[in-house]
């Protein structure tokens, strides 16, 4: 257990330091005063009066920033609250995380932003920024009014969980939306193609007996919302990206230059269709888990940076709602507590990218995306940090997870990559008990 | 030979073996229902649940027939008048029928995957009696026992399934048990109703053909699947005309199949839909076989899945 509360000005030495933005992952020691990084040296400190905290063995990496959680709260408490899905965006490494609109009431008011602030403010582990609904009710037709949302602290729009399915309402959105200057998160799903679907169309749908929904469900529909980004020149940021000919998709546009970028999640990284054979309903997820051929394709993306981050799509459901049989259960699964143990584990440790490619994906480029501080370690940046051990290796316990629900595959797996404790604006919040 | 399995959930996971010791035993039931008195002793004190969360005619009846020959006590339950209707969970009923200590569960879902599901709450058998669009083991039992009756042996026997390949769980375990078998299967029906990759089912695979002519000539044997009237709202043909037109199963289209060939269906018949009046009361018509051979299956099914070891004497 390592106690370093209290602490308000200190050097933190002896770590691999992670620079996302020059590629840096070397020795190094950092200062914090006053929750501010006030000095990085890439070697080991001396001769300083300040104390230093010795994180030998240690990667010390920007904390992590999640583009795309469900925190449920409003409305779904029972699931996930402000207080529980920051907690576990922690025992993450998290230190930002977005949350997404469908909550209940959905956030189409700007009093819906500002309660979620408060609460953050009140209950909340780490910083939370709001994603605010593109449309009313997430119905698809009339515009929220981007400009209010934003004043309560909107830094989105979305209505993830749902396609905008009439071209003209997306067209006004993304105009809209450009003129406030904030990005447009879409959720790409031909509805027409995926109803009454469960998972992935292929042999493992034929296998098993169930429907399955074809990667051209999200391929037409990212297909439109590039040309519509295109003919409105508004930024758009697709969500779960999670079929081969998307990242094709996203590629041409980026050639184009259209002014496109794109999540993936951990699990369409490392999970394959074929694993649904367990009928397992934590398995159960929208976009669905995809083909080999898929996966692959997604890695390559995360390579030649296609693929700009890697967002959770942490969506918590409870085991009322999941413990039915397949094609009853609500799709999701939750990620922040395992999304850079499983990627470490299945992505770095095989040699599929390397450790600071992660760290890069999972911190300034999510950041980017949406234009948000943090994901860098640079002198005068807030001192959210994480605290990283990447050889580590500890197993995924239902009762050691901080979210309330407990929807994950990986309940039982062994992880490699453990985080130790995150620094919040220079406060340490330690996470392994 | 023991079966040492402790549900029949799919044919998938069963051996050539197991589906051949399954259907020598059926073969002996058979022998016990043509007497006049049709009961054995086998599961004396064995208690069966049917559970059955779908309609079902045949089946059910077939199951609780088969379990009344075997001297078991048998419950039944059906979704309708149950608890399910107050919004009970699947486990919480099912586990609270295994409170009742039943010794196997006999059930049918609507939801592919249900017995799995099931299979990781409870202690207790389960048979599947169809689950979704996956899998009716007992179905392709049956049909199977058929046609070894007719031919001694399935190796090498060419049988054409005819209609919604993608909807049928009928046509799934037919494929994965016949080709264990060693006999080779052909699909056929409108590509909307054909599932992707179909082509790589079962043990080797199977062939695929859209044209009824090419799909009937050469088979030792057709399967006609119903045509779900139900389904049709998602529009996956034009018309009933049509697909009687290009798809069912009348003497004309026999021209084409081999003298032998022979006619089955799982019921209930859409007549004058997927397969002709003439057809399903003509010679090559083996379908109310089928449903006696239903009993036959599901008695050495709950049999061997109790622990039985076919032992003459218990036949007695």
């Amino acid at each position: 257990m390592i106690d370093w509360k209290d602490k308000r000005e200190f050097w933190i030495a002896g770590a691999r330091v992670a620079d996302p933005e020059s590629g840096r992952l070397r020795a190094g020691s950092v200062c914090v005063q006053k929750g501010i990084i006030t000095e990085v040296a890439w070697q080991r400190v001396t001769g300083t009066e300040l104390p230093v905290l010795e994180a030998d063995g240690y990667v010390l990496a920007p904390g992590f920033v999640d583009i795309h959680t469900h925190l449920r709260e409003p409305g779904n408490e029972e699931k996930e609250t402000i207080k529980t899905g920051t907690a576990a965006a922690v025992a993450g490494g998290y230190t930002s995380i977005v949350c997404m609109a469908n909550t209940d009431p959905v956030i189409d008011k700007p009093s819906v932003v500002e309660f979620i602030l408060r609460e953050t403010e009140r209950s909340g582990s780490c910083r939370v920024f709001v994603t605010a609904a593109l449309t009313r009710g997430l119905e698809g037709e009339i515009i929220n009014e981007y400009g209010f949302l934003k004043e309560a602290g909107a830094i989105a729009l979305s209505d993830d969980g749902n396609y905008v399915t009439n071209s003209q309402v997306m067209r006004s959105a993304l105009e809209y939306a450009r003129f406030l200057d904030l990005p447009v998160i879409s959720h790409c799903e031909d509805p027409f193609l995926s109803g009454g679907t469960h998972m992935n169309e292929g042999y493992s749908s034929t296998r098993l007996g169930m429907r399955g929904s074809p990667a051209a469900a999200e391929e037409i529909a990212v297909a439109r919302d590039i040309r519509l980004s295109q003919l409105t020149g508004s930024r758009l940021h697709i969500a779960h990206i999670s079929t081969a000919g998307s990242v094709d998709l996203v590629k041409r546009a980026k050639k184009s230059s259209i002014p496109v970028t794109a999540e993936v999640t951990p699990h369409h990284l490392t999970m394959e269709d074929t694993l649904l054979e367990s009928y397992d309903t934590s398995l159960k997820t929208n976009p669905p888990l995809r083909g080999r051929k898929d996966i692959d394709a997604l890695c390559a993306g995360l390579g030649d940076g296609t693929i700009d981050c890697i967002a959770t799509d942490h969506a918590p459901h409870n085991v009322i709602d999941k413990e039915v049989e397949f094609d009853l259960a609500p799709p999701g699964m939750i990620g922040l507590e395992t999304a850079f143990a499983l990627l470490n584990t299945r992505l770095v440790q095989t040699g599929t990218i390397e450790l600071i490619d992660l760290i890069r994906l999972l911190t300034s480029n999510p950041a980017r995306v949406l234009g948000l501080p943090g994901g860098r370690i640079v002198k005068g940046e807030k001192a959210d940090l994480a605290l990283l051990d990447p050889e580590a290796k500890w197993v995924v316990e239902a009762g050691n997870l901080r979210s309330k629900s407990r929807n994950t595959p990986l309940v039982g797996t062994e992880l490699t990559g453990r985080v130790e404790g995150v620094f919040l604006e220079g406060k340490w919040i330690n996470v392994v008990p | 030979m023991q079966f040492n399995r402790k549900h029949l959930i799919t044919l998938e996971e069963l051996t050539a073996d197991e589906i051949g010791l399954i259907l020598d035993t059926a073969g002996s039931f058979k022998e016990v229902l043509e007497r006049p008195i049709k009961k054995v002793p086998a599961l004396r004190g064995t208690t069966i649940c049917n559970l059955f969360y779908e309609p079902s005619t045949r089946t059910r009846l077939s199951f609780e027939l088969a379990e009344k020959r075997l001297s078991a006590d048998t419950i039944n339950f059906s979704k309708a008048t149950s608890s399910v209707t107050k919004g009970e969970s699947l486990r919480d009923t099912a586990e609270n029928i295994e409170a009742m200590k039943v010794d196997i569960v006999v059930m049918r879902h609507g939801s592919s995957g249900a017995h799995k599901f099931l299979s990781q709450y409870l202690d207790v058998s389960i048979v599947n009696a169809g689950d979704g669009q996956h899998a009716h083991p007992t179905q392709a039992l049956l049909d199977m026992l058929t046609l070894k009756q007719r031919w001694g042996t399935l190796e090498g026997k060419r049988v054409t399934i005819i209609g919604d390949i993608m909807h049928s769980r009928v046509a799934r375990s037919n494929i994965w048990g016949l080709t264990k078998m060693g006999a080779e299967v052909t699909v056929c029906g409108p590509p909307t109703m054909m599932p992707p990759e179909v082509e790589n089912l079962g043990v080797g695979g199977i062939k695929v053909e859209y044209d009824l002519r090419k799909a009937v000539e050469g088979a030792d044997a057709l399967n006609i699947l119903r045509v779900q009237l139900e389904r049709q709202k998602n529009r996956l043909f034009p018309s009933m005309q049509e697909y009687c037109e290009i798809f069912g199963v009348t003497d004309e289209a026999l021209d084409a199949a081999p003298l032998e060939c022979i006619v089955m269906h799982p019921g209930p018949m859409n007549r004058g839909v997927e397969i002709s009046q003439e057809v399903a009361d003509g010679d090559r018509s083996v379908i109310l076989e089928q449903v006696t051979n239903g009993v036959a299956v599901r008695m050495a099914v709950l049999f061997l899945i109790a622990g039985g070891k076919i032992d003459e004497s218990e036949l007695q």
